[in-house]
């Protein structure tokens, strides 16, 4: 871990003297602001949560906010994004509306999912984000899939997957991987290393680190990235996503990251000190980014105040929205179970389960 | 019409589907230059090309799960699994992905998919190569099961499978690819998913089944005949959703039911048709339903005892016997 951590503050060093100062103005307050309210939607949910207005699993991605945020800078509108169940992030990052994300949450019909899939599944097609997966690595070969099709369509997009560092232990992880670059598809996997997976802490569980490595026994590029920095992840991301794009070189990224707060809301943090929680969260990445562009004079402390309010103005309504919406119903639930049928005889699908008299 | 093998039935269907639309893609191990494992794919590697027909490493996880998230982006796979018992590795893949996230995202994306292959047992393998999976499988509430006993039924219904835009679990019995039956020529040949059919027409007594089991009440028939019993047998091809009012009709004639299935006997599919008919049949029957199924005991290697643990003819024999009594 601390090798960890002296290599993210080299890392930010280069960040600070390097070129990618050369970003918008409009694009670097844009970056900000998504870290912001997604921090600030994610606060919200765990309030909501403590007052059982949210249920079921609630897993909160502060502190990987940097991560979700440059990676969806670093990639188009027609590219595809997939990631596990922590996905809140990723998914505002992606432009759903925070509306929608509030609604899922509270299992609204309104919600990405309309109800039925809940923090840990949200989709939209529209926005090409491919979910939200609450099985451990379940989404890399799908992720693979899309890829597949992207160039079976002989299409110019790229397919991201994110996961987590437990994810790499995983056989299906590796199967996928080997498939990707043996045909070399345009994938691009990033993991979110925050150094736990539950209360396991990375070198108890995983040999061969650093996780980066994985990608030698399967002659992929590899990067290593400060997931704390977002500028530098959109960087790295671009480059990996060019490569996949345009050279036919699927890559796997080790971001590295924290979680400032438990693996879920249940989880009461007992397998690591307070003391390393506080030196993580000294490179808070919207701490970090704020500072940086208070420094350069792209931020100004009235400017961060009027972002603050307008962000709270969008949670509270996404809240608002949320609790207004209406509950799906047995009659969606049944609905949405199958596609129309447009090639074949429609079959007759009764509800086994039903008492009928 | 053709006389053709099962297996020729099912690789025509895969054909003419193939060509029908570009979407289509045929993945598996050994599905291409070999010719697949059973020779169900001979010949479609020259026609289509590996972009089409595409050999994988043995990660059933990972080809089933690239499969999904094809279909997800608007492709039609067809996955072929060398065996069906070589799915149960990919289960999560099978069960969590292709038939939980278009639930999941409130109905956003579409799994036009079907997984196919051999199963069953009979062919002394043993318990890890015998499985009949399709009660597995019928218990996901999204998937289409079907497991047809005549070549033109493989060919008609795997057609209908790969225009589904639903996943469907294609189980084609690993004893009956040399079997020959009449196959329709036209290029449109379907047969409906959902819909059993007659095979013989008789009033005493209602045989059910499926697939292999089809062909082991065709036998036990044999007896049957000869001690005048006439047995109206239906042979079900599609298991889940399954043809209930054809079940009804034919009850109402013979007013007895027996089951024969493939699958273990505990939470079989026979057990939810037994449970359907009771339920919503009740006066039309003068006798306690019959199942005959695999005995609840791991496929043997030994040929004598397989057959023995397997549904055969001497137990539907039996079981038709009983329910007569
Ligand atoms: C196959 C499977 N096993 C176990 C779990 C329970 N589980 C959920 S998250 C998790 C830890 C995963 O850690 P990591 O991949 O590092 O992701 P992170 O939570 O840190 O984002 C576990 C064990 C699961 N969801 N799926
Ligand atoms: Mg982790």
């Amino acid at each position: 871990m601390v090798d960890n951590i002296s290599f993210s503050e080299q890392v930010h060093e280069d960040f600070k003297s390097s070129a990618l100062a050369e970003l918008p103005k409009e694009m670097r307050l844009e970056l900000y602001k998504t870290m912001v309210l997604i921090r600030r939607f994610e606060e919200k949910s765990s309030q909501s949560f403590m007052q059982a207005k949210i249920k079921g699993f609630c897993h909160l991605s502060i502190g990987q906010e940097a991560i979700a945020v440059g990676v969806c800078a670093a990639i188009g509108p027609e590219d595809v994004v997939i990631t596990a169940y922590r996905d809140h992030g990723i998914a505002l990052a992606r432009g759903i509306s925070p509306k929608a994300c509030m609604a899922e949450l509270y299992g609204k019909s309104t919600g990405t999912s309309k109800g039925m899939g809940g923090s840990m599944h949200f989709f939209d097609k529209n926005k090409k984000f491919f979910g939200g997966h609450a099985i451990v690595a379940a989404q890399c070969p799908i992720a693979a899939g899309v890829a597949f099709a992207q160039r079976y369509l002989k299409e110019n997009t790229v397919t991201v997957c994110l996961l987590g560092d437990g994810a790499v232990n995983q056989g299906v992880f590796h199967e996928t991987l080997n498939l990707v670059s043996l045909w070399k598809l345009p994938v691009v996997y990033i993991i979110e290393n925050n150094q736990y997976a539950m209360g396991t802490e990375i070198h108890r569980s995983t040999a061969g680190l650093p996780l980066v490595k994985k990608s030698v026994a399967y002659d992929m590029a590899g990067m290593v990235i400060d997931g704390m920095n977002v500028e530098e992840v959109r960087k790295k991301v671009l480059e990996a996503a060019n490569l996949a794009r345009n050279e036919n070189c699927p890559v796997l990224i080790e971001a590295r990251t924290y979680r400032f707060r438990g693996h879920s809301m249940s989880d009461p943090d007992t397998y690591r000190t307070k003391e390393e929680i506080a030196e993580a969260k000294k490179r808070d990445p919207i701490a970090l980014y704020s500072q940086l562009l208070l420094d350069q004079g792209v931020l100004t402390r009235d400017l961060i105040a009027q972002i603050d309010k307008e962000i709270k103005k969008v949670i509270q309504e996404a809240v608002q929205y949320a609790e207004s919406s209406p509950e799906p119903d047995l009659e969606l639930a049944r609905k949405i179970c199958f596609a129309e049928e447009d090639s074949i005889e429609p079959p007759q699908r009764p509800l086994y389960g039903l008492i009928v008299d | 019409m053709a006389t053709l093998t099962y297996r020729q039935a099912l690789n025509e269907a895969l054909s003419e589907e193939l060509e029908r639309d570009n979407t289509v893609f045929l993945i598996g191990e050994e599905v291409g230059e070999y010719g697949g494992a059973f020779k169900v794919s001979q010949g479609l590697l020259k026609k289509f090309g590996p972009e089409r027909i595409i050999d994988t490493p043995i990660s059933e996880a990972a080809f089933t799960g690239l499969a999904v998230g094809a279909a997800m982006y608007g492709l039609r796979p067809i996955v072929e699994f060398m065996n069906w018992s070589f799915a149960l590795v990919a289960f999560d893949q099978i069960i969590n992905n292709a038939g939980s996230i278009r639930f999941m995202s409130g109905g956003q994306f579409n799994f036009p998919i079907v997984f196919r292959g051999p199963s069953g047992g009979g062919t002394q393998i043993g318990a890890t190569h015998s499985h009949a999976l399709e009660n597995w499988l019928a218990n996901v509430p999204t998937f289409t099961v079907i497991n047809p006993a005549f070549p033109a039924d493989a060919k008609g219904l795997l057609k209908s499978a790969i225009r589904s835009n639903n996943p469907v679990c294609f189980f084609e019995g690993e004893r009956l690819y040399g079997i020959q039956g009449d196959v329709p020529e036209e290029k449109d040949f379907l047969v409906p998913i959902g819909k059993a059919q007659i095979v013989t027409e008789g009033k005493d007594v209602t045989v059910l089944s499926s697939g292999f089991s089809t062909h082991v009440v065709l036998q036990a028939l044999e007896t049957l005949s000869k001690e005048n019993i006439s047995v109206e047998m239906i042979d079900l091809r599609t298991i889940k959703p399954y043809d209930f009012d054809l079940v009804a009709s034919s009850l109402q004639k013979t007013n007895r039911l027996v089951i024969v299935e493939e699958g273990k006997p505990f939470a079989g599919w026979g057990a939810q048709i037994a449970y359907d008919v009771q339920h919503l049949l009740f006066d039309e029957l003068d006798a306690p339903i019959y199942r005959v199924s695999n005995l609840d005991i791991p496929n043997p290697y030994n040929g004598k005892l397989e057959q023995e643990i397997l549904p055969n003819p001497l137990r539907v024999i039996q079981a038709v016997h009983n329910v007569l009594r």
